[in-house]
């Protein structure tokens, strides 16, 4: 992505918009991915003919308490630094 | 000096098109891992009849799953903006 970007001339703004929404959307899906591969573990016993609603359920939950944490050690983190300065 | 509108619709396309291999690519390969880890717990001289059984549901449940992570993922998204 990064080269491909650097092939472009600077000033088409146009163009230099549309690589920035598609890089957003490129780390949007990666994160997807992350998600899908971290609740997968939690969440997926044996795979069966379809999700159940407590495998939906339990992954939907996992999306949001994995941000949940991420953002409360994010936040514990920097107090730590904070003390520590 | 921009450049006219069909060279750079056609510079467009070529992306969208990269990153849609590239996505492709990587749910190929984390769903392979994933479902080898899942399915094949002993590896044979082959794969047998229920491991490719396996493979299959895995393969349809990873990708329910994947779409049911991006509907939950974006619902935070818009959340977290509307709390902003």
């Amino acid at each position: 992505m990064s080269d491909f970007e650097s092939d472009l001339p600077s000033n088409d703004r146009e163009l230099q918009e549309f690589m920035m929404i598609e890089q957003q959307k490129a780390k949007v899906h990666e994160q997807i991915h992350e998600f899908n591969e971290i609740c997968w573990e939690k969440c997926i016993g044996k795979p069966s003919n379809k999700l159940d609603s407590a495998t939906e359920t339990c992954l939907t939950n996992c999306v949001d308490r994995f941000i949940d944490t991420s953002i409360l050690i994010t936040q514990r983190f920097a107090q730590i630094l904070q003390k520590r300065n | 000096m921009a450049m006219d509108s069909a060279k750079r619709g056609e510079i467009m396309e070529l992306a969208k098109q990269q990153i849609a291999v590239a996505n492709a690519q990587e749910l190929l390969s984390k769903m392979t891992q994933r479902c080898f880890k899942k399915c094949v717990n002993k590896p044979g001289s082959s794969l047998d009849s229920s491991e490719q059984k396996c493979i299959s549901m895995c393969m349809d449940r990873f990708m329910d799953s994947w779409d049911l992570i991006s509907r939950a993922y974006g619902q935070r998204l818009q959340r977290e903006q509307q709390n902003q």
